[in-house]
């Protein structure tokens, strides 16, 4: 389909998800439920998958200082700067992108297939409104969390793998992540968050929103969910990269 | 009352409505008839406005729903009810929630006075100790009513109901069908149902229209369906065996 038409069908929805809510209270509610079913049930995978990625991050460092000369304290250093500028909120959005993005495109799309959202159309609620701008604030309120999260899991992952394999000494791992400490990486980083979580719960809820057909469709459309925003979220990394940092 | 008049629809090349007008009473049940793909849903999507029609006029109680704006329209829409094909209930709320729904999203009502409302509707619909229950775990025929008693709950004026009693067994559809009758009575409400079931149209057809390829072809009430002239009906209506006997019936009386 036209990329340009696409492109003018989002803006249209999301012109529409931003009006006036009917009933605030209901809205609030619902905002609640996101941050609880899209965000708390993130945080086990995001523990999981940083400790790992802490740990072989960790590894790669010290395999790559061959020269003797240089301090074992980079080892942590560079494990730290790698989760703050780019693994913690570009590599967790991508994979947030499948988790969170494909559960959004898939409710959407099921209620769409099933009429429930011609029902709130028909009850004269704002269908988009209602169902898409609870999920886009939760999305975009708890991605910065998640990311200060796994920057923390992916720093003890560190911790655990550098000294138990001997490439590091504890000591030397917990100086280094305090060394040369730059603040300002982490707020580029959080602006990044917020635009990713952004285009993972608004891309996403696009192509639920519109679905056409039944279940089939509905599978297809997280698919191309899934790809659409992992690129937008690449495409939109460069920009801000660019101009911020 | 609903008026509609010189109603026409097509998607892409497919003229899916040709020039439908049509009158639906108060207090009446209006029903919809036709073959499978002859327009019906469409039709009645055109109605409430979920279809954009391509020329023609929509009036309800003489206020013109064609030219009103969003805003106007959701208005109106709150006197609007609507069952569809499926029940379309929200599979994420319990069968109360589900009913109380459009109270909470529009009434200014206490939580008690909410409850009571419910209550009344489920009650109105036969239902009873399923509140709590979602809707995938409840049966087909009770989706139906739950999704009677959620379109009913704001006392609207108008209800539209898409086939309500489609994979439905044949006890169960006459309950529904007259369930939605006696509503429309009671509270004198503008109900239009679509649908292709004779027995339906046997039992609740006040007022019909059928339509044939996308064309009005015939409108009238049951008493004289049997006896149309029409071929496009009675191709139709005789399709089930059993009518033509009943029509022959009553010609030998
Ligand atoms: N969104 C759409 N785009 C294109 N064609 C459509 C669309 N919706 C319906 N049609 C076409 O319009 C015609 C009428 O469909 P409609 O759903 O109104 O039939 P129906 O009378 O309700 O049938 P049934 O009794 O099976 O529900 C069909 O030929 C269908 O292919
Ligand atoms: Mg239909």
């Amino acid at each position: 389909m036209n990329i340009f038409n696409q492109a003018g069908k989002y803006f249209a929805l999301m012109a529409k998800v931003f009006s006036r809510p009917e009933r605030h209270s209901l809205y609030v509610r619902q905002t609640f439920n996101e941050i609880e079913n899209l965000g708390i049930k993130s945080v086990g995978i995001v523990a999981v998958i940083s400790v790992f990625m802490g740990g072989i991050m960790t590894l790669q460092v010290a395999y790559n200082m061959i020269n003797p000369l240089l301090p074992t304290t980079l080892i942590g250093l560079g494990n730290r700067d790698s989760l703050i500028l780019e693994f913690s909120s570009t590599i967790m959005g991508l994979i947030m992108a499948g988790k969170i993005g494909s559960n959004i495109t898939s409710e959407i799309g099921s209620m769409k297939v099933t009429q429930q959202i011609d029902s709130l159309e028909i009850m004269g609620v704002n269908s988009a409104g209602y169902l898409i701008l609870p999920k886009i604030i939760a999305v975009v309120l708890i991605f910065p969390l998640l990311y200060i999260l796994s920057v923390f899991f992916g720093i003890v992952g560190g911790l655990i793998v550098g000294p138990a394999v001997g490439a590091v000494s504890a000591a030397d791992y917990l100086s280094g992540i305090q060394f040369g400490f730059n603040p300002y990486y982490v707020t580029f980083s959080l602006i990044k968050c917020v635009v990713f979580g952004f285009l993972i719960a608004s891309i996403a809820a696009f192509f639920g929103y519109t679905v056409e057909g039944g279940a089939f469709d509905v599978g297809t459309a997280s698919t191309r969910a899934v790809v659409n925003t992992s690129i937008m979220i690449l495409v939109s990394d460069l920009i801000l990269t660019q101009l911020l940092l | 009352m609903i008026k509609i008049s010189n109603i026409y629809k097509s998607f892409e090349q497919k003229e899916v409505l040709k020039n439908i007008s049509m009158e639906f009473n108060k207090g009446e049940t209006n029903l919809i008839i036709g073959r499978s793909g002859s327009g019906k849903t469409v039709l009645l999507k055109s109605i409430v406005g979920l279809l954009e029609v391509d020329r023609g006029k929509i009036f309800y109680d003489d206020r013109d729903f064609t030219s009103m704006n969003l805003k106007l329209r959701k208005k109106l829409r709150q006197e609007m009810g609507m069952v569809f094909q499926g029940g379309a209930l929200f599979d994420s709320l319990t069968v109360e929630e589900n009913i109380r729904f459009p109270l909470d999203m529009f009434s200014m009502l206490s939580s008690a006075e909410k409850q009571k409302q419910v209550d009344f509707c489920l009650d109105r619909v036969n239902i009873s100790d399923a509140n709590k229950m979602f809707p995938s775990e409840i049966s087909g025929g009770m989706q139906k009513r739950v999704a009677i008693a959620r379109a009913i709950v704001l006392n609207p004026k108008y209800l539209f109901c898409d086939e309500p009693n489609s994979g439905l067994d044949p006890e169960t559809s006459i309950l529904i069908d007259e369930l939605v009758h006696q509503i429309t009575v009671d509270l004198q409400i503008t109900t239009i149902i679509n649908t292709h079931d004779m027995n339906s149209v046997m039992e609740i057809g006040d007022n019909i229209l059928f339509i044939s390829e996308g064309e009005m072809c015939w409108e009238g009430n049951r008493k004289e369906i049997l006896s149309t002239d029409n071929h496009k009906l009675q191709e139709f209506v005789f399709a089930n065996k059993q009518y033509q006997k009943i029509r022959d019936d009553k010609i030998n009386e």
